[in-house]
C-alpha cells in the first residue's frame, strides 16, 4: 500500500466516516471505498454487505481474490455529566477503545483539573449536541440526576437512534422521567430503551464500580445488537 | 466475532496500528503492516487487525495476541528488503506449529506488506 492511501485512510476514519480498503491479494493493489459508493457486480454485492455487517473478510469476485477490511467508526461514549462516575469511567472506556466525551454545564464540575486528557464541554448538552451530533455509533450515559441537564440529551439520544442509552437514578426517579419525557413527546417503546437504573447489576457500590457496571453494559449492547441496521432493541431489560 | 462498529480507537491513538504505520513512515523509517486476512477455528484476534513492522523489528498492535509475532516480525523484515508482498500461514496442523504454533488450536493467514 502506499503511504498516499494509508494517509487518506486514516483521514476517512478520523473522521468518523465508515470506509472498506479493497486489497488485492493477487497483485497487491489497494482502493478505498466509502460508504455508499456504487460498485457494480459481485464485488459491489459483497462490499454492500460488508458496510452493513462491518465484517471484514477475504472474498473471490470476478476472477479476484480481495481483501476487504472494514473500517467503521469507532464507538463513542457521550457522558452527561462530569461526576465522580465519570472520572473512573473515562479512562476505563479509553482502555477498552472508546472514545469518550463529557457534557457538563456546571463549571464547577467540568474541570480540566478532574478530566486531564478527555474531551470536555462546560456548556448545555443542547448547544454542544448541536454542533456535535449523536449517531447510531454513539451510546449516551446520563449521569447529572438532574433533570434539567439530562433530559435533553436523553431525548435526543432515543430520536438519533444511539446504539446505547442509560440514565443514572432509582426506580422512582425514573418512573418520573418517563412521566416527563412521554409528555414531552417520546413514545413509550422509545423510553423503553433507556437503561435505568444504569449499568449491570453487579452489586456495583462504589463510583468506579459503578463505572465497571455502566462500560459492561454498553460493550453488551454494542456487541449482541441487531446487525441488520435495525435500532438495538430494549438495552439489558433486566438491568 | 461480530465487529458490527469498530472498537479499535481513534485514528490519533498511540493503540492504532495504522496512525502508527502513517506516523512512522513519515518519521523516515521503512514499514511493514501485517493484517490478519483470514482465521479459522478459535483465533485469538480477529479478521482485520494489524501488526505494524519497522526495519529495526520495532512492532505495534497484535495478529495473534503474543503466539507468532516473533515470527511474523521476522517475514516482515523480509519483506521491507525485498518490496514483495507475502501471505504467512500459523496453526497447529502446520509443521512452524512446532516452533509458533497458535496454542489455542486455531488458524491463521496473515498477508504482510510494504508500504511504499
Amino acid at each position: 500500500m502506499e503511504l498516499a492511501k494509508l494517509t487518506q485512510l486514516n483521514e476517512e476514519r478520523r473522521a468518523r466516516r465508515a470506509v472498506i480498503l479493497l486489497t488485492d491479494l493477487g497483485d497487491g493493489s489497494s482502493r478505498i471505498v466509502r460508504e455508499g459508493e456504487k460498485l457494480d457486480g459481485e464485488l459491489g454485492e459483497a462490499v454492500a454487505k460488508a458496510f452493513r455487517s462491518g465484517k471484514s473478510g477475504t472474498i473471490e469476485a470476478d476472477g479476484r481474490t480481495l481483501f476487504m477490511n472494514v473500517h467503521v467508526p469507532p464507538a463513542r461514549i457521550v457522558v452527561i455529566g462530569a461526576v465522580h462516575i465519570s472520572q473512573a469511567l473515562a479512562p476505563m472506556a479509553r482502555i477498552a477503545g472508546f472514545d469518550l466525551e463529557i457534557i457538563d454545564p456546571r463549571a464547577a464540575f467540568a474541570t480540566p483539573e478532574r478530566f486531564a486528557g478527555v474531551g470536555l464541554y462546560a456548556e448545555w448538552p443542547e448547544e454542544v449536541l448541536r454542533d456535535r451530533p449523536l449517531d447510531r455509533y454513539t451510546a449516551l450515559a446520563a449521569l447529572t440526576h438532574d433533570p434539567k441537564i439530562d433530559d435533553f440529551p436523553l431525548t435526543a439520544a432515543l430520536q438519533a437512534g444511539c446504539f446505547y442509552v442509560g440514565a443514572l437514578g432509582s426506580r422512582k426517579t425514573n418512573a418520573r422521567r418517563r412521566e416527563r419525557l412521554v409528555a414531552g413527546g417520546l413514545s413509550e417503546a422509545q423510553f423503553d430503551r433507556i437503561a435505568a437504573p444504569i449499568g449491570l447489576d453487579i452489586g456495583a457500590s462504589s463510583p468506579a464500580e459503578i463505572a465497571v457496571a455502566i462500560l459492561a453494559q454498553i460493550i453488551a449492547a454494542l456487541r449482541q445488537r441487531d446487525l441488520s441496521g435495525a435500532l438495538p432493541g430494549g438495552a439489558m431489560a433486566e438491568a | 466475532m461480530e465487529r458490527g462498529m469498530d472498537t479499535s480507537s481513534g485514528a490519533n491513538d498511540p493503540g492504532d496500528e495504522l496512525a502508527v504505520a502513517e506516523a512512522w513512515k513519515k518519521a523516515g523509517r521503512d514499514v511493514a503492516v501485517a493484517t490478519v486476512v483470514e482465521t479459522w477455528g478459535s483465533a485469538p484476534r480477529p479478521v482485520g487487525s494489524h501488526l505494524v513492522i519497522d526495519d529495526e523489528g520495532n512492532f505495534e498492535g497484535s495478529v495473534s495476541g503474543g503466539c507468532v509475532e516473533g515470527a511474523v516480525v521476522t517475514d516482515a523484515m523480509e519483506v521491507i528488503e525485498s518490496g514483495r508482498a507475502k501471505m504467512l500461514e500459523f496453526g497447529v496442523a502446520d509443521e512452524t506449529a512446532w516452533r509458533v504454533g497458535l496454542s489455542c488450536g486455531g488458524r491463521i493467514r496473515v498477508y504482510v506488506e510494504k508500504i511504499a
